[in-house]
């Protein structure tokens, strides 16, 4: 059993930099964005660090907290978590680096809501940040390079979503998480993730829900990260067939940030999309009370998928309140 | 929901690619490549009084100069994505794939960046193209001596 209630858990603040393409998307309200892809650094590296160090530098001295937070923990799509890594460096706060894919974010945030719950932490700040051609050059092919794309392809969002969460009472209370399961469903195909993470989505929400004794309709909402239209099509038909849950209030991120004149086939993927919606659009919007947020990720290499490995995927589930 | 059953399922809801329209434009611009190349060997030929052996290298170089120019200058990558096989298979995908793995690897340093990288994606068809060409070799020796 991997279900935990929290007490005393909640969020404080959030900052977030977004890139060129996102702010022209459909939402508009972010905190900064970085007008093209270096960021004034010569290399996109460098512009990813800076991306994450800016949102950082921005949370301690809004919150002023320079010097008292007990906890960094932080993730991105980079190899050895490089560009997490060389962004903590530049602070003097003990460092936890997760890797989940796309569902690094909320991996640390349930790590962190777990450690103030018990009080081993006052306060944490959680960050993730990718960058589309960081993760082109990774995962796929050289930037410049125009692969045809399959129409299940998604595109990495450019940005990075920082948060800070602590005991202290505000508007966003954390209420419970479920941490998922590795799961392996013989999918190959590293260009249709939607289809490899959508029974790791389905499995954890169906163990959230029996575990904390809740029926679906309990939440106003179920947000996934980034299953890309195709994906949240399969999402709901696995969860149809396999544990006859019915999905109406369902929303996938992957279809929230870019409009579809700017080409990017099933929607947006990357570890930043699901904050990146949930702390801009969802949250400041003030419309849903009760929501299940479920991040995905697909765990596989350039070097499993090209030595035709299945990828195994997971996810992870937390339930906030909006006080 | 076993694995079988969920391939099934994936393979359901996986909207198909619409493969005539494709190879359509592919024939549509690769044909248009031919046309400007062969205009190029004609105006070679009549205009600098060239032999057509040495028209078509010329032809060739200048194909890959555009090439490798456009994708430097940052939008290639936009018509290749659009026209595919149209433009991957001439001479310009050669030049695209050799020139975008070389942008990439420039920070990486001359030796372990672009000179150990910049084959990436062309390495397999230079490979292939060897191969391929030493066994059609092989069979026109045999039967033509």
């Amino acid at each position: 059993m991997a279900s935990f209630k929290y007490n005393n858990v909640y969020i404080n603040d959030s900052f977030t930099v977004a890139g060129p393409l996102e702010a022209d998307g459909q939402i508009h309200k972010f905190d900064l964005v970085m007008n093209d892809y270096y960021y004034k650094e010569k290399t996109f590296l460098d512009a990813e660090i800076k991306m994450q160090k800016t949102v950082i530098d921005n949370l301690l001295y809004r919150n002023k907290l320079k010097g008292q937070i007990d906890l960094l923990i932080g993730g991105d799509l980079s190899n050895q978590l490089s560009i997490t890594s060389h962004c903590a460096v530049n602070f003097d706060i003990p460092y936890l680096g997760v890797y989940s894919a796309c569902a690094s974010f909320l991996e640390g945030m349930i790590i962190a809501a777990n450690m103030i719950d018990t009080k081993r932490i006052r306060n944490s700040l959680v960050i993730t940040s990718s960058h589309n051609l960081n993760s082109e050059r990774q995962f796929r092919f050289p930037i410049e390079y125009g692969a045809p794309r399959a129409l299940t392809t998604t595109f990495t969002a450019t940005g990075s979503v920082g948060i800070i969460m602590s005991g202290n009472m505000s508007k966003f209370k954390l209420e419970s998480a479920t941490i998922g399961k590795a799961v392996d469903y013989n999918m190959k195909d590293a260009t249709h993730m939607g289809a490899v993470m959508a029974p790791a989505a389905a499995l954890t929400l169906q163990e959230h829900l029996q575990e904390l004794k809740r029926d679906v309709d309990y939440y106003d909402v179920i947000i996934t990260g980034d299953l890309g239209e195709i994906g949240s099509k399969i999402f709901k038909e696995f969860l149809k067939t396999s544990f006859n849950i019915k999905l109406k209030n369902h929303l996938d991120c992957g279809g929230e940030i870019f409009v579809k004149s700017q080409e990017v086939y099933s929607g947006s993927s990357g570890p930043v999309t699901l904050p990146l919606v949930v702390f801009n659009k969802i949250l400041k919007n003030n419309r849903y009370k009760k929501i299940l947020l479920i991040a995905t990720g697909s765990l596989h290499s350039k070097d499993t998928t090209n030595q035709k490995k299945a990828i195994p995927s997971i996810a992870h589930a937390l339930s906030l309140e909006v006080i | 929901m076993n694995k079988d059953e969920y391939k099934k399922l994936v393979d359901k809801l996986t909207p198909k690619e619409n493969k005539s329209k494709n190879a359509f434009y592919s024939f549509l611009v690769g044909g248009l490549m031919g046309v400007i190349a062969e205009a190029l060997v004609v105006l070679g030929t009549n205009l600098f009084k060239l032999p057509k052996t040495e028209a078509y290298l010329w032809v060739c170089l200048i194909i890959i100069f555009f090439g490798c120019l456009l994708t430097a200058l940052g939008f290639f990558d936009n018509l290749v994505s659009k026209a595919k096989a149209g433009l991957i298979i001439p001479t310009t995908g050669f030049a695209h794939s050799v020139m975008s793995a070389t942008l990439d690897y420039k920070r990486d340093g001359f030796i372990t960046g672009v000179g150990a990288n910049y084959l990436k994606l062309a390495g397999s068809v230079i490979l292939y193209g060897i191969l391929s060409a030493f066994f059609c070799a092989c069979i026109g020796v045999i039967f033509h001596g």
